[in-house]
This record gives C-alpha cells, sequence and structure tokens, in this order.
C-alpha cells in the first residue's frame, strides 16, 4: 500500500493537471495582462492545479502527507512563489501577495478536507477490521447465586418493614428458659417432650438447639420498649431425618406484635396483607382452632394460593394466635394494658408451594444448581 | 385419636348419610385435625357358610390340605355371589370339623391388601372361595386357624352378610387432639366438640350407667393415699374408685362389635375384661386396670416407690423405681406403676373369676414423668398426662361393672371404695368486654354465656362481666383468654374480621442486618453461590478447622446427635463447604466457588456454660440478675463467613486461557466482602495448621488501638486435599463477619475532590525474596509523604538482572498537591523519600 500511493499521484496526477491548466488559464491570463509582475499568475496557477491533484489523489494519510510536504513545504512551489514575494515591486506586492495568499488558502483547505475524509475512511476501516463474534467472547466473571431461602427471608422482612416492623434475631444455642419455660412450656407438659429437641451436653445446663425462633419473642419484648411490631426469621433445629419433607435443620419466620387493643382481628388483618404482598391479591387467610402453649387463642392458618401448581386452592402455612397471658408475664408485660399476636411459618415450606418444589433435600445438600436457578432473585 | 362411627353416633346424633368426610370437616371446625380414615378394606360376596365335608388330603410338601364341601347358602337359594349354594374350598388350616359355622370369602370379594379372591385351581382341585381367618379379615392377628364362629358366640344362619355381621362394615376417622384437650381422647370428648361444631343432640354416655350411680356406694375395699413426696406440691393420686365383678369366666369371647370397634379405634383385642376395660377407656376417657382380686393381698395403698424398690410389669420386664414414681401396692408391695402399666402379678388371667376394678385418677405430672422415665408411654398414661376428667371415675367403674356383667357372665358385688379428693374447678372472673377485646369480633353478652354454657361451664352474671367454672373435663380452661378462645373456637373462628394493625414508624433494618445482606450479595456477585451446610461436626473436623494453631477449641457437643460420629457444634464453617463441595464434584461440578453466612459455636476455653440451678418459672419475669445469667450460660455464637474455591475460576474459552482457582480467588473474596461493607482487611503472610504452609494469609483489620484478626485464607495443604477426595488446590478463607462489621467504618470522611494534575511515576526497587511486598507498600507510602495519592504494585520481577535471593518490585505511583500543579522535580524529591526509607528499613536498592 504505501509504496503504490506514493507512486500513484505522479502519474494520474499528471493527466489531470493539464486538463485543468486548460480551464484555468484565461482566467490567469486575464491577470496576467493589467499585472505584468515577476510572480506569473500562470505559475501560481500551475502550483495550485499540482498541488490539488496530487492531495485528490492521496488514497491515505502517508500519502496525504507527501502531498502536504510536495506542495506546502519549504520546498513546494507555493513556498517558493511566497518567498518570491520580497523580490516583487512595491506596487505590485498587494496583487501578487494576494494571488500567492489566495491560491495557499486553496491548499490548504483541500488538504484539510481531504485529510478528514481519509481519518473517516480510516477510521471506518479500523472499526471492520476489529469486528469479531459477539456470541463467541470469553467470559471472565461466572454469576453466582444467593440462597432462595435467605433471599426469601429477606422479602419478608421487606414486606414487614414496609409496615414499621423491624427485624429481630436471637441465638441459635439457646437457654431452655428461652426456648421453652418463658413461652408458657411447662417443664412437664407434653407439648415440651413433643418438639423433638436437641439438648447440649451435658442436659443439666438446660441449654438447646432452639427448636423454633419463638424465642426470639421474648428476646424481643425484654429488649425493647412498647408496642413491639417484630418480624425474626431464623434457623431452627429439631431432631428429624433428613428427607423430602423433614430436615432437622430448616427456617422459620416469627412476627410478633405486642401493643394497647391489639385482637385476633389485627392477626388476621396483618397475615391477610403478608399473604397477599407474598402471593398476589387474591391471597386470604382461613383460620383454624389449634393449640400452642405460647398463645391462646391459638389457630392454625391456611392461605389461598391463587397461584398454586394444578390450581388455586388452600395450605397449610403455620401457626398464631394471641400471646399467651404467661408469654407476656415472663418479660414483665402487664396482661391487663397490652395483648399481642404471633405467628410463625416454615421458610422451606414456604419455599416449596410458592415455587412447586417437592425435595426439601435440595434445599440443604448445597448443590450449586439448586441456587443457581434462583440466581439474585427469589 | 381414631373415632369408630358407629361408636360415635351412639352419643351424637348423626345424619344417616353421614361420611368420614363429613365427620371430619365437621371436626376441623373446632380445632381437631383431620388426619386419617380408617376401615376394614373387605367388600364383596363374604357370607357365612357351614362346612359340610372336610377331606384330609396329603400334599407331596409335607402339608396337608382339607379340601371341603362347603355350603355358603340355603339349600336351593344362589349364593351372594351368584353361584351355587354349595362350593368346594381348599383349606389349609385344620381348626374346624365338619358343622362348623366359618365366614366364606366368595369369588368377587376383596380383602384387606388388597387382596381379591377369585375361584383358583390350587393342589389339584379349583377352590372356589376362601375360609378366612381372623388375620385375613383384618380383625386380629391370629393367623394359627380360620375364624370359626362358634368359638366367638355367633351361631348365624347360613349365607348370613358376614360382613355385617362381624361390622367390617364400620370406619374411623382420625384426629389429631392437640396436648391442652385430653378430653378429646375420648369418644364421649369427640361427640362432645361434634356436637359443638354441628349443633347435633349429645347424649354424655354416663348416662349409661345413672341408674348404677344412684344405687348404693361400694365400700368395704380398703384404699389409702400416702404420697410423702408430692411432685411439685401435687398429691399423685385425687380420685380412686373401686369396684368388683364375682364369678366371671374370663375365657368367654369379646363380642365381634367390640373387636371391630376396638380394631377400628387401633387396639388389638386380648381377651375380654382387657377388652372391656379397655373399650371404657376409648369411650369415657377414663383408664381402667383390671385386678384378679383373688392375687390381691389386703387392700390398696397409693405410694411413691423406696429407692431400690422393683416391680415385674405386665410386660414380664423387672423395672427398678425412681422414688418419684407413683405405685399401686397392696400387702405383697409394688403391684403396679400408678396411670402407666400394671404388674405382672395381679394380672387377670382366662382363670381370674374375681375381678378388682380400678378407676382413678392421678396427677398428670407424676404420670409423665414416670411414662418418660420408664420410656412406657401408654394409652394410660396418655390421656393421664393430659388430664382426665375425675368426676367421670366413678361412671367409668360403673360402666365396667356393666359389660363384665353383661359379656362375661359375672355378678356385680357391692365391694369397693370411692376416694375422691379431686379439687373442683375454680371460678374464672371474665370481664364482660374481655371476649370482645381479645378476638375483635363483637360479641353479645348472650353468645358469650350461651357457647361457654354449651361446653358445659357454669356461667354466673356478676357486675363485671360473668364468673365462669369450666366443667371437671377441662382443665385446660384456666384464664380468661382460654375462655375467650372457647368462646371464638365455637362460634367460628370465621367471624374474626381482617384490621391491619398501625405499627408505630420503624428505622427499617439495622446496620448489621442490613450489611450481612451486602455482604452475601456482594459474595454472589463476584460468582460465588450461596449454601446453607448443617452445623453437626466430628471432633477432627473443628479441631482441624476451629483454630489455626495445634491447640484444639473446646465445641459444644449435642447431647442427642442424630449422627453420633458428628456430635459436636460447627467451630467452623470450612468443613461444612468442604462437604458441600465434595457433593458437587461428586455430581460432575469440578469449577466451584461457595460460600456460606452463618453462625459459629465457640465456646470460650474453660468457661462452663449452662444454667447449672433449675430454671426459673415461666410465667413472671426474672431478675435482671437471673436474666443475666441465662444470658451468660450461652456460648458465643459469631456469625463467620466460609469461603471456598476450586477448579478453574474462568474456564477456557476462545481468546482466554483458564484462571485456576487458588488462595488469590478467596483473597479477592475477602476484599470484596470486606468492601461491601465498608471495611478494609490487611492481608499478612500466616500459618494455619489445615493449610499450605507457603500459602496462608492471616486477615487483620487496622483500628485505632491496633490490629484485629479477623479471619485467614490460604489453600487446603494438599495431604488433606487428598486425604478429602478434593481437587490438589482448595483456596478457602473464613471471616468472622460480626467482628469484620464492629470494625467496619461507621461513617465516611470524604476528602475534598482535587483537580489539580497529577504526576505519574514508576519506581523499582529491589529488595531480599523474603520481605513482603505489602510491607513495601507500606514503607512507601509511609517515605513518600502527602504528595503521595497512590501507589500500587504493578511487577514482581525476578530473574536475569536481578541478584539471586532478591526481587524487584515495581510499583506505579501517583502524585498530587491539593493546590498546584506539582513539578517532576517535586514528584521525583517525593519518591526519593520513599526510596531512602525502603532502603534503610529493608535495604532495598533502585533498580536501573
Amino acid at each position: 500500500m504505501p509504496r503504490s500511493s506514493r507512486s500513484v499521484p505522479a502519474h494520474t496526477g499528471h493527466g489531470k493537471t493539464l486538463r485543468r491548466r486548460g480551464r484555468t488559464r484565461d482566467a490567469v491570463n486575464s491577470s496576467l495582462v493589467s499585472d505584468p509582475i515577476n510572480i506569473s499568475g500562470s505559475d501560481v496557477d500551475q502550483a495550485v492545479d499540482a498541488a490539488l491533484t496530487d492531495i485528490a489523489a492521496a488514497a491515505d494519510s502517508a500519502a496525504l502527507r507527501a502531498a502536504r510536504n510536495a506542495h506546502v513545504g519549504e520546498a513546494s512551489a507555493l513556498a517558493k512563489l511566497n518567498a518570491g514575494l520580497r523580490t516583487v515591486p512595491k506596487d505590485q506586492k498587494a496583487a501578487a501577495g494576494k494571488l500567492v495568499g489566495q491560491a495557499r488558502a486553496r491548499v490548504n483547505q483541500a488538504l484539510a478536507a481531504r485529510e478528514a475524509e481519509i481519518a473517516e475512511a480510516e477510521a471506518a476501516a479500523q472499526l471492520a477490521a476489529e469486528a469479531i463474534d459477539v456470541t463467541a467472547l470469553p467470559t471472565r466473571w461466572t454469576p453466582g447465586a444467593r440462597h432462595p431461602l435467605l433471599t426469601l427471608e429477606e422479602r419478608i422482612v421487606d414486606i414487614f418493614v414496609g409496615m414499621g416492623w423491624e427485624q429481630g434475631e436471637g441465638p441459635e444455642l439457646e437457654s431452655e428458659w428461652f426456648n421453652f419455660d418463658a413461652l408458657n412450656f411447662d417443664a412437664d407438659h407434653p407439648a415440651r417432650a413433643m418438639q423433638d429437641t436437641f439438648f447440649i451436653d451435658p442436659p443439666e445446663s438446660h441449654l438447646v438447639l432452639r427448636t423454633h425462633t419463638s424465642p426470639v419473642q421474648i428476646r424481643s419484648l425484654l429488649a425493647s420498649e412498647l408496642p413491639v411490631y417484630r418480624i425474626s426469621p431464623g434457623r431452627v433445629y429439631r431432631t428429624d431425618e433428613l428427607d423430602a419433607t423433614h430436615t432437622p435443620v430448616f427456617r422459620q419466620v416469627e412476627g410478633i406484635a405486642v401493643d394497647r387493643g391489639l385482637t385476633m382481628a389485627h392477626l388476621r388483618g396483618t397475615l391477610e396483607h403478608f399473604a397477599r404482598a407474598m402471593f398476589g391479591e387474591e391471597a386470604r387467610i382461613r383460620l383454624r382452632p389449634n393449640y400452642f402453649p405460647f398463645t391462646e387463642p391459638s389457630a392454625e392458618m391456611d392461605v389461598w394460593h391463587p397461584g398454586a401448581k394444578g390450581g388455586p386452592r388452600w395450605i397449610e402455612w403455620g401457626g398464631c394466635g394471641m400471646v399467651n397471658l404467661n408469654v407476656l408475664k415472663s418479660a414483665g408485660i402487664d396482661p391487663d394494658e397490652y395483648t399481642g399476636f404471633a405467628f410463625g411459618m416454615g421458610v422451606e415450606r414456604t419455599l416449596m408451594f410458592r415455587n412447586d418444589l417437592s425435595d426439601m433435600r435440595d434445599m440443604v445438600e448445597g448443590d450449586i444448581r439448586f441456587s443457581q436457578q434462583f440466581g439474585m432473585v427469589v | 385419636m381414631r373415632i369408630p362411627i358407629s361408636w360415635l353416633g351412639e352419643y351424637v346424633e348423626l345424619p344417616g348419610d353421614v361420611t368420614a368426610e363429613d365427620i371430619h370437616a365437621a371436626l376441623v371446625r373446632v380445632g381437631l385435625e383431620e388426619e386419617d380414615v380408617h376401615r376394614f378394606e373387605v367388600t364383596g360376596p363374604v357370607v357365612v357358610g357351614q362346612v359340610l365335608e372336610a377331606t384330609p388330603e396329603p400334599q407331596n410338601n409335607g402339608k396337608t390340605i382339607n379340601w371341603c364341601q362347603v355350603r355358603v347358602a340355603p339349600e336351593g337359594q344362589l349364593a351372594a355371589d351368584g353361584g351355587a349354594d354349595v362350593r368346594g374350598i381348599v383349606c389349609g388350616a385344620h381348626n374346624f370339623t365338619v358343622g362348623d359355622k366359618v365366614v366364606v370369602t366368595l369369588p368377587g370379594a376383596v380383602l384387606p391388601g388388597p387382596f381379591p379372591i377369585a375361584a383358583r385351581k390350587t393342589y389339584g382341585h379349583v377352590s372356589d372361595g376362601m375360609i378366612a381367618s381372623t388375620k385375613e379379615l383384618g380383625l386380629g392377628d391370629d393367623h394359627a386357624g380360620i375364624l370359626v364362629l362358634s368359638s366367638i358366640g355367633l351361631d348365624p344362619e347360613v349365607g348370613t352378610d358376614a360382613v355385617r355381621l362381624l361390622h367390617l362394615d364400620d370406619e374411623a376417622v382420625e384426629v389429631n387432639v392437640t396436648p391442652d384437650r385430653g378430653y378429646a381422647f375420648s369418644i364421649r370428648g369427640i361427640a362432645r366438640e361434634y356436637s359443638h361444631s354441628t349443633g347435633a343432640a349429645f347424649t354424655d354416655p354416663v348416662e349409661r350407667v345413672a341408674a348404677d350411680l344412684s344405687a348404693a356406694r361400694p365400700s368395704g375395699f380398703s384404699v389409702t393415699v400416702e404420697d410423702e413426696a408430692p411432685i411439685r406440691g401435687r398429691v399423685g393420686c385425687g380420685v380412686f374408685v373401686t369396684r368388683t365383678v364375682r364369678g366371671i369366666d374370663a375365657t368367654r369371647p369379646t363380642p365381634p362389635w367390640m373387636v371391630a370397634r376396638l380394631k377400628l379405634a387401633g387396639i388389638r383385642s386380648i381377651s375380654l375384661a382387657v377388652d372391656i376395660t379397655n373399650y371404657v377407656m376409648l369411650e369415657l376417657g377414663q383408664p381402667i386396670h383390671g385386678y384378679d382380686l383373688d392375687r390381691l393381698t389386703g387392700g390398696i395403698t397409693v405410694r411413691r416407690a423406696r429407692p431400690g424398690e422393683t416391680l415385674v410389669t405386665l410386660d414380664d420386664q423387672t423395672r427398678t423405681l425412681d422414688p418419684e414414681d407413683l405405685l399401686i401396692t397392696d400387702g405383697s408391695g409394688a403391684i403396679g406403676l400408678a396411670g402407666v402399666m400394671g404388674g405382672a402379678a395381679t394380672e387377670i388371667s382366662s382363670g381370674t373369676t374375681n375381678v378388682l376394678i380400678e378407676s382413678a385418677n392421678f396427677d398428670p405430672v407424676s404420670i409423665a414423668r414416670t411414662a418418660r422415665r420408664h420410656k412406657l408411654p401408654s394409652e394410660a398414661s396418655k390421656r393421664f398426662e393430659r388430664g382426665v376428667d375425675p368426676a367421670v371415675a366413678s361412671a367409668a367403674a360403673a360402666r365396667v361393672v356393666q359389660l363384665l356383667v353383661e359379656h362375661a357372665g359375672g355378678t356385680a358385688d357391692e365391694l369397693g371404695s370411692v376416694l375422691d379428693e379431686s379439687e373442683p374447678p375454680a371460678a374464672i372472673a371474665l370481664p364482660a368486654d374481655y371476649v370482645t377485646r381479645l378476638i375483635g369480633v363483637d360479641f353479645s353478652a348472650d353468645e358469650v354465656r350461651g357457647t361457654l354454657a354449651a361446653v358445659g361451664a357454669s356461667v354466673e352474671s356478676t357486675g363485671a362481666g360473668f364468673s365462669v367454672t369450666p366443667p371437671t373435663w377441662r382443665p385446660d380452661l384456666i384464664d380468661a383468654a382460654s375462655l375467650a378462645e372457647e368462646v371464638a373456637r365455637i362460634v367460628g373462628y370465621d367471624r374474626i374480621p381482617s384490621v391491619l394493625p398501625v405499627a408505630p414508624p420503624g428505622r427499617g433494618i439495622t446496620r448489621e442486618q442490613r450489611l450481612r445482606r451486602k455482604a452475601a450479595d456482594a459474595l454472589a456477585a463476584v460468582g460465588a453461590v450461596e449454601v446453607l451446610s448443617y452445623p453437626f461436626l466430628s471432633g477432627i473436623a473443628n479441631d482441624t478447622f476451629g483454630s489455626p494453631t495445634e491447640d484444639a477449641v473446646p465445641a459444644v457437643r449435642l447431647a442427642n446427635p442424630l449422627d453420633v460420629e458428628a456430635p459436636f457444634l460447627r467451630t467452623s464453617m470450612l468443613p461444612g463447604l468442604i462437604d458441600v463441595a465434595r457433593r458437587n464434584l461428586s455430581r460432575g461440578f469440578t469449577d466451584l466457588s461457595l460460600f456460606e453466612i452463618g453462625l459459629v459455636f465457640r465456646p470460650e476455653p474453660g468457661v462452663t456454660y449452662g444454667h447449672a440451678t433449675d430454671l426459673p418459672q415461666g410465667g413472671a419475669l426474672p431478675s435482671d440478675e437471673t436474666l443475666a445469667l441465662l444470658n451468660a450460660g450461652i456460648p458465643p455464637q459469631p456469625r463467620h463467613v466460609g469461603v471456598l474455591v476450586t477448579g478453574n475460576t474462568v474456564a477456557k474459552q476462545p481468546g482466554q486461557t483458564a484462571l485456576p482457582a487458588g488462595v488469590a480467588d478467596a483473597l479477592t473474596a475477602v476484599h470484596q466482602l470486606a468492601a461491601s461493607v465498608g471495611a478494609e482487611v490487611r492481608v499478612i503472610q500466616g500459618r494455619h495448621k489445615a493449610l499450605h504452609p507457603g500459602r496462608t494469609a492471616e486477615l487483620v483489620v487496622d483500628t485505632p488501638t491496633g490490629a484485629v484478626p479477623i479471619g485467614f485464607a490460604g489453600e487446603l495443604l494438599p495431604a488433606l486435599a487428598r486425604e478429602l477426595d478434593l481437587p490438589r488446590v482448595v483456596g478457602v478463607a473464613e471471616v468472622d463477619l460480626d467482628a469484620l462489621l464492629e470494625h467496619a467504618r461507621r461513617e465516611v470522611v470524604v476528602s475534598p475532590i482535587v483537580s489539580m494534575p497529577a504526576a505519574t511515576q514508576d519506581l523499582s526497587l529491589v529488595v531480599p525474596v523474603d520481605v513482603p511486598a505489602a510491607e513495601v507498600l507500606a514503607t512507601i507510602i509511609e517515605g513518600a509523604g502527602e504528595l503521595l495519592e497512590q501507589a500500587r504494585l504493578v511487577d514482581d520481577y525476578r530473574g536475569t538482572g536481578v541478584a539471586e535471593g532478591e526481587k524487584s518490585l515495581t510499583f506505579a505511583l501517583r502524585f498530587r498537591a491539593a493546590d498546584r500543579t506539582l513539578t517532576a522535580a517535586e514528584a521525583t524529591e517525593a519518591k526519593n523519600g520513599a526510596v531512602a526509607l525502603a532502603a534503610t528499613r529493608f535495604g532495598a536498592t533502585l533498580r536501573d
């Protein structure tokens, strides 16, 4: 390329120069008639024609650079004419200066225009040369994933935070007092034996792995000024062997509200709002009588899941009720002044019916395919 | 609790076409959750047949079968399956003779299994049906021979429908009874609840023995209660009723209807007398014990066991008793574990003729502890633990007498006793608006009064509301809230409206909660997959990863682990991640980047945790001191982050070579984690016994009071990786997230953005190879002074031009002044300051 582009202007430029010379001669002649000076119009004309021819012929920036050197460089005809102005008689100086100046301006203008054209063409050529197959580019960042149980918990917390609630938490290795006694589980009551508790060695230490998130109720009530509206997700433990529907380590989310004048209607209202936020505007809550030591009245709650696989239906979601008087008293709250409600549900179970999962083992084994299906969003 | 529908129908009016589903639906409305439906699963032509001929035919296999001709319909009539009135049937049993009436399942019948009956060729004959045993009919376990109807006192017409005859058409609904409602462990209680739910008329089964109860009180049998060590202040036995029936024939068969009902209720028929005691327990909820009166020595004393005392229980086990165990004793010593299991020496046998019936009420706590201690959960203990109606004892005893007289041929005797020291239920004050205030439904006074009266309470109006005395069978009704629940439950939870409470303005999630989310999101954003592993570990796993040094850290041990190999709670996140990695590797995933955020359990060395003394009672706020002790007894549970990488972090692709994972990736994750929570982690060359000695980083956070260790990162010792079936290079990191958050900045100190031009220079220093680059960098920053805006290590070169044992570190330096354009000379002067300090500290020289 460089070699041919250098040689091309010399050849092709010649023919063009001849043709243009014929065209421009009249104008130069007319000036010659009126201005018999040393700098002849035809010399200028010739120099300009030669320059314009080479500039037009320059195919790349190197050729253009050569043309620039040849026609406006120090050794160029125009430069010499310009230098010759000094010798022009005073009375002709202005006209000759104008003539040369105009010629130089024309050449410089042509240079600039051609330079822009070449730059554009070269940029386009570079872009064309840089084209790659964007469907086969290397990925340097493999996407990771959050565990859907935890992002689901965050979503649940956000729903309640939107209602002004706050997030509570407590230890997983817990004192029996917080896990049972304070929650109205009498030491000898069958309900306590039904909890399938992991006890810490030695058992006389009265330490357990919490069997539910309910001890956070007591911790929230003890730690905060009333009223308390608290949502507490977390890990809990029961001595169940792992199978499709059981896991010894699972997660619950627990809500408690203690305030003046709270009723079971507020419990239903809260659960219904929660259900709609989770499962859509058609979701509803059904309460059925049940028993839990830490609530009285107690209820089992079913949710009407409009998006359930196989059609809308009632699904058992969790337990709830009005906070038992003994629980309030355990936290030093006067039950004549305050009432409260509480509820709890399994996060695994919620994820299972929300996303139509059938095997709990997928959630606990850590197979990366499970979390990756959810990515960053549950 | 399983409730045979025919039995329920004796005490509450059921619609003629009622189904098990209807009953479940009615019971669930009042809080008795549906569990199951139980049926005999016997259908089709099953009839009474009479054996006309039985020809024994020895077989090659050593067995002898009977080739029988059996009449299955009155002569000349078609059988129930439309076939002949006499059938040839092969029968393997020998406990019958010609003339016996038996149960014949004809072709088309289906027995439990399901086991369809068809005419089939066997032992050289076509057996046109089958003669059934009780086991085949689902009635019992007796498979020794076929059921001969005369043995259960029946002599029906040939051709009679045996399904109806044996009550195999009955079915039972099963409901889950919550632990507060012991009374629902009886037909009586369930019938009452069904009535509450549907309004159907209820008849108290106690009324069946009303005439007997109004007759003279039994007397003459000595019963004393000598409880010298009541548990939690409660005497172990409050009611003890005895009755006597003489002259029974203990060998008589149990009537088929009773066998069928017991079977549906989940109780095997044993013998007539035992069946009757079980029957009455199911009907009235009162556990009954029967003694062979002639094997008793004198009267009965109820007392606590003496240290070392033993008892052989009904199951022939010798049990060493605890001084808390409540015993039934006679002149010979212990004859029963009260309310849990009787003794072998005085039990009713086939030779028993005179029976003493015990119908007593024991303290729930005492029974619960004994049943748990001896691992003897029984139908009786289950009921006592949950509370038995103390007022039903006499009626239950009378009902047993009634059934023994009727079916065992005995005579009621006036010998007996009535001891009743039970406390009547206490009245509960119920303020007039309380139920409305708690439930949020505008209940009228009549509704409250009427509902409570319907459940058996006596309700009196007082100035402030009501005084409510619960019925004797409802020990769960103890306060106003429980009465409110009762009203709401019976009226129906459906009436509760939906009202959204307005919480006071909240402050959102806490800083720590927010930063934990950011940390997890940040790790996932750099490619790590979040997992949740179980925190149960072996001692070795904890010892290996719980501490960087050879000293093992203490760990919390479970008293009842699921896996005896993993009885400890984790002190480190890494073993769980390693497990997860192994599982994924075994499933073919070789490029892994995993993380987990969770609690580790880190007791301090030398500290004894727990609450050694008895826990404070619930229902009262413990003192601040007690609460502090309870909390101090809980081991620290910091939240840690674990990271594990192996395989490639970037896979081989067009124009991209694979980037193998290692300690660099673990550290990248750590820095990402730190940045996400506003902290800066400094890396120090370190040591950890489970990690590659040359590739271990100790992680610290610099604070005004010094460097705080927050974790480590590195590559697993290759030998350990091999032992764990892991690839040779596994990068790991573990960070104490709580500590990181504690030392992360709380607020950002913002510097003004300077727009003066920067001057950049490169600096190459030659230092001994064992000088950590981070220290050289820190020295450069220190030596260059304030004009240095940023310094970054860009190269570590060893080889030609650099002497053995040395390395050339190249840093890119950027200088900037706040108030002027720096001259090259000023930048060079600052750089020279850095060089000079590095020269002093490490003998560093400028590389030309």
